[in-house]
């Protein structure tokens, strides 16, 4: 009975879809990651042990990192896109934290920085951890809730 | 929102991954449909609800 209603159902084409694509998103956007990570380590490291400081080589590793960044943008904006409607709702909380947190925190962090509370300036790598941080937390948090 | 989900998987003998692959969700949403975790949206609910050719009303019932 169960095979004739699933047969009835003649839903097995979008199921692959829906899974297959969802796979495919999320291996979309691991590897445009991974290029962003591996061009902002040329474009930071290079200059120094590659390429001798040698301006237009920096430049076109700045460029390549900035147009890598959009790409990885864009695979995320599809990613999402393609999430049901649980898991667009546990990342829109979670991305309303992370905006807000960054922007407290970072503010605040400026603050101290400006003021001479801490010793060196602030360092923009330290907000980004704060709000990557806050972001894998936001979206542990969410996820439990709906368990 | 209470509703029937799980007794009308349970007698087409579907497990929650087959129902999430027929209505295009994660496995993880329908389970926390079916525990009244979270309420679907109106396209969600009517998609189950041709799924199991009944009404909406048959499927999702308010608590209120």
């Amino acid at each position: 009975m169960s095979e004739i209603k699933r047969g009835n159902v003649d839903n097995n084409s979008n199921e692959l879809n829906w899974q297959g694509k969802t796979k495919q998103n999320i291996n979309r956007v691991k590897m445009w990651t991974l290029a962003w990570v591996i061009s902002m380590a040329l474009a930071n490291f290079g200059p120094k042990f590659l390429w001798n400081q040698l301006e237009s080589l920096t430049i076109a590793a700045i460029t390549l990192n900035f147009l890598l960044g959009v790409g990885m943008i864009y695979a995320n904006k599809i990613y999402i896109q393609n999430m049901d409607e649980m898991q667009k709702e546990i990342h829109l909380n979670s991305m309303a934290w992370t905006l807000g947190v960054g922007l407290i925190v970072g503010l605040s962090y400026s603050n101290l920085d400006v003021t001479n509370v801490i010793p060196g300036p602030a360092q923009i790598s330290h907000l980004i951890l704060v709000m990557g941080v806050t972001n894998l937390i936001a979206i542990f948090v969410g996820s439990r809730r709906y368990k | 929102m209470k509703n029937k989900l799980k007794v009308l998987r349970a007698e087409r003998d579907w497990t929650q991954a087959d129902l999430a692959n027929y209505l295009e969700v994660s496995r993880q949403t329908i389970n926390a449909i079916e525990k009244g975790k979270f309420d679907p949206s109106l396209p969600l609910a009517f998609k189950a609800a041709r799924l199991f050719k009944m009404t909406i009303e048959e499927i999702f019932q308010d608590e209120a």
